[in-house]
């Protein structure tokens, strides 16, 4: 979904009422500007101060707009005092986004980085939409593409206005004046007023037509080393996340679901339940129950002590192995035609030699280290939900549908999120939510535990993919048709991007290769499974479509005895930013020197999210059939970088995200139930096992790359390209697993 | 009620005895920096200090706290080796969605008072009961080594 437009789903969920509360006027003009009640700061502005939780709780602020605040477009802010809040439109779940926005905004607003102040923006289409996404959402690695411009250009207009203000003030040609650290300077005469004392007369002035932006060459901040503004509060445990909320007489929710999905509840006896102390109130919904408490233990406690009569419903039976069968019955099927080049049968026909494979990837759940969680008050003329979501608007949407309250009675106050991964990209828990919230006469916290977390996901599709090569005598690929089985995420998620039975998202990379290839069939088969519910999961579908190509490509260069970087580039002739990643990461790694026995590199190399990125994974794999991963390599060339330090961190993390994926992860069903419950049997990897990575960002001056995913999605091929250099075995099925153990 | 000494201070709190500590400094005493992850001990995110020991609060009941200290994320930044594992996360940049984080500052906290110089075998086995979800691992082990060489 890294660059397929998404409708809005949820209509503008904006009120009259919040718009003059928030006090900022769409496109150019000066608004009248505001206090928000929902900015508190992130960043300390002294060293030692340990700052406030980032996240308000109670209501959304000062409904008359504040005199003399200075707010020329949603996302800044500056008072009197001349303090600079910044709005952020995307969410911040890791991906070091509320350090890379305020880097923007600050390089042409003039102000230091550590002075600002963050706050997360409400539910909003029309001021927040990320145009890639058309819609309020973060996900699809998309966020600095959307902010890299706009971000900009918001604070060199507010720049502009103060530059202006301060000018007319002092009777000078404002092409004499510069802003810098917060200050207006007058370079002739020396003068120099800060932002706070300009603000009211900056808020006055029109919008200028058109501003300047600066040359890259001049950036100070962007391309350096920041520090994340929302390192402190998480170091030291003040941030607030979602589950951290607490309301002024608050009760808490444990759920017991239907262990199967699309079953609901038959009959329910509460008493054992309602014996225990702290218990108060026992709700049911069509598919769980909930247990209302004094506190989370009361809660859970009175959850454990319930009994459930459950109808599971036709997926009562349902198991992975008849999800399987359905879709190696659907790969038989022609699919929608993502792409055709050239014709394939011809070219197949006349081939020196053909081959052929199938690959399988497993359910995958997300496993946010912050459950699922959502905290309501659901009163007669309106609706409070604090949460941590990737869709703002959806989730009002979800309110507003569940109580019948017009949307500008929804009230979404978003959090950190410990985690997203595409989870938060659904709204289901705050549907939940909200019904729960419609029975309890006080405010809910509904949390799941992680049992419930991972049993009752949307989990990332089970994929079946086929795929062959013909070769020509050169043992290059003249042949090239894959088709793909699985669930459509988007059919669901985006219905209107779902046409001509393809799915954009589960066909990306697969259907974009950057090899050339002359004749290409790349289809796409839907089959949903009966009772299992899918969603985007980090890397989304490059991530699925990369671990197949990246596979077959060394099948296929082993195959003709070429070497697999060596085959790699030989085919990337239309993609130098491929071939210099990939060339980069060979000599980090020093690809063709000899490893020990029973241990082996392989490579991978991907486009997508606008990024260009290479992996050299190294393994061990012990007598035992035991898999260690002992290093790994990554060269990326993401366009320009607004902190390479997050670069690094990113593709660290979505490394480890990948390695966990590709060894562990893997949910099945038996019953139609989750097998898997917690990080026992739902493992992750942890930093005994963890190599280290080493990146290599290759400077660029093209445009911005998302940084988010990539990691993350080309690592499994690499894993198991590498594997086989160890063991001689190809691994075709995730996740690895015990498939290359012997006892 | 049950009483016990929580980051310096008695508290008391009128809660069950096998009510897990987790929830009493959470939902009792509002006391949000120590995290639920599996509730089983498995993932570290509820780690916290028993005279100066790591534990895991979602499997501890709170009457088995007794006369030991319990230390959270929200004070262990007045001892010495809370203080320098906390500035080492904040100058290495370790954290990324930050959930798991108070989890890991208690376990390398704990390692660094009991080993001033540890090991990258001490940080294996100090740290193993913490997951980071988002795979923070290689800078966990930089910080903690930053850390180890602050005077």
């Amino acid at each position: 979904m890294s660059c397929h437009p998404l409708p809005a789903e949820v209509p503008d969920a904006l009120s009259r009422r919040a718009f003059l509360k928030l006090g900022v006027s769409v496109g150019a003009a000066v608004g009248g500007g505001l206090m928000l009640g929902f900015s508190l700061p992130v960043s300390g502005r002294g060293r030692d101060r340990v700052p406030a939780a980032m996240s308000v709780i109670a209501g959304d602020g000062i409904d008359t707009p504040q005199a003399g605040v200075f707010s020329p477009n949603a996302f800044i802010q500056i008072d009197a005092d001349g303090i600079v809040t910044l709005l952020m439109p995307k969410v911040e779940m890791g991906q070091g986004i509320y350090t890379a926005i305020p880097m923007l905004i600050a390089e042409e607003l003039e102000v230091a980085l550590d002075a600002v102040l963050i706050a997360h923006a409400p539910p909003n289409e029309a001021l927040f939409k990320d145009p890639l996404l058309a819609s309020q959402m973060t996900g699809g690695s998309t966020s600095i593409r959307y902010a890299w411009e706009p971000m900009r250009r918001a604070g060199a207009t507010a720049r502009t206005l103060l530059v202006s203000a301060a000018a007319a003030r002092w009777k000078v040609d404002p092409a004499s004046c510069h802003a810098e650290r917060g200050e207006v300077v007058h370079g002739a005469s020396g003068r120099r007023l800060g932002y706070g004392k300009l603000a009211g007369a900056a808020a006055k002035l029109p919008a200028p037509v058109d501003v300047t932006l600066k040359d890259p060459r001049n950036f100070k901040l962007i391309g350096s080393r920041a520090r994340r503004l929302d390192a402190p509060e998480k170091v030291a445990g003040s941030a607030v996340f979602g589950m951290d909320v607490q309301v002024p007489g608050m009760v808490y929710a444990a759920i017991v679901s239907c262990p199967v999905y699309g079953g609901s509840v038959l009959s329910v006896d509460e008493r054992s339940a309602r014996a225990i102390a702290g218990v108060r109130q026992v709700v049911r919904l069509d598919n769980a129950v909930a247990v209302i408490g004094d506190h989370t233990w009361a809660a859970k406690r009175g959850a454990a002590a319930l009994r459930v009569e459950w109808n599971p419903g036709r997926g009562a039976a349902y198991s992975t192995a008849a999800m399987r069968q359905e879709l190696r019955a659907a790969v038989q099927r022609s699919g929608g035609v993502a792409r055709k080049d050239g014709d394939v049968v011809a070219a197949m026909r006349s081939a020196a030699q053909r081959v052929d494979a199938v690959y399988e990837q497993p359910l995958l759940a997300h496993a946010t280290m912050e459950p699922i969680n959502c905290t309501v008050s659901v009163t007669a003329d309106g609706c409070d939900i604090w949460v941590g979501t990737q869709v703002p608007g959806r989730a009002v949407g979800i309110a507003a549908a569940a109580t019948g309250l017009a949307p500008a009675k929804i009230r979404l106050h978003n959090h950190l999120l410990g985690g997203g991964f595409g989870r938060r990209l659904e709204v289901d828990f705050i549907g939940q939510a909200v019904k729960i919230g419609m029975q309890v006469p006080v405010p809910v916290k509904v949390f799941w535990t992680r049992e419930q977390d991972i049993q009752n996901d949307m989990f990332r599709p089970y994929y079946y993919d086929t795929i062959s090569a013909g070769l020509d005598a050169h043992g290059k690929p003249v042949a090239w048709q894959h088709r793909i089985a699985g669930s459509s995420i988007m059919a669901r998620f985006a219905p209107p991007l779902y046409h001509n039975g393809v799915d954009p998202d589960a066909v990306e990379v697969a259907a974009d290769l950057p090899y050339a290839l002359p004749n290409q069939l790349i289809e796409f088969v839907r089959q949903e499974p009966m009772a299992v519910p899918t969603a985007f999961w980090r890397g989304v579908g490059p991530n699925r479509s990369t671990f197949v190509v990246e596979s077959f490509i060394d099948e296929l260069a082993l195959q003709v005895k070429a070497d697999p970087v060596r085959y790699r580039l030989d085919l990337l002739t239309h993609s130098p930013r491929s071939r210099e990643v990939l060339q980069a990461v060979a000599r980090m790694a020093k690809w063709g020197t000899p490893l020990p026995h029973g241990q082996g590199r392989g490579v991978s190399v991907m486009e997508a999210f606008g990024t260009f990125l290479a992996l050299v994974v190294e393994v061990a794999v012990n007598p035992a059939g035991e898999v260690a991963v002992t290093n790994v390599f990554c060269a990326v060339d993401c366009g320009m970088v607004v902190n390479p330090d997050t670069v690094e961190a990113q593709i660290q993390g979505g490394v480890i995200f990948g390695i966990t994926a590709a060894l562990y992860g893997e949910i099945t069903i038996e019953n139609g139930r989750a097998q898997q419950s917690n990080f026992h049997d739902y493992r992750m990897l942890r930093i005994n096992q963890s190599p280290p990575i080493a990146v290599h960002i290759v400077a660029s001056a093209e445009a911005p790359g998302g940084i988010g995913e990539p990691g993350t999605a080309a690592l499994a091929p690499a894993l198991t390209n590498a594997i086989h250099a160890a063991t001689g075995k190809r691994l075709r099925v995730l996740p690895v697993g015990a498939q290359l153990q012997t006892a | 009620m049950i009483t016990f000494k929580l980051n310096g201070a008695a508290v008391s709190v009128d809660a069950p005895a096998d009510m897990p500590l987790l929830w009493v400094v959470r939902d009792l005493l509002g006391l949000t920096g120590t995290k639920f992850g599996c509730g089983m001990a498995l993932c570290g995110a509820c780690t916290v200090h028993l005279d100066g020991e790591a534990v895991r609060s979602c499997t501890l009941p709170v009457g088995a706290v007794g006369a030991r200290a319990v230390t959270t994320i929200e004070a262990v930044g007045s001892t010495v080796a809370g203080r320098k594992i906390q500035s080492a996360w904040v100058a290495l940049d370790v954290v990324q969605c930050g959930y798991c984080q108070p989890g890991q500052v208690m376990s390398a906290a704990a390692l660094l008072a009991a080993k001033p110089q540890p090991s990258d075998a001490d940080i294996d086995l100090a740290m193993a009961g913490n997951i980071c979800r988002c795979g923070t691992y290689n800078r966990i082990r930089a910080a903690i080594k930053h850390a180890a060489q602050e005077a």
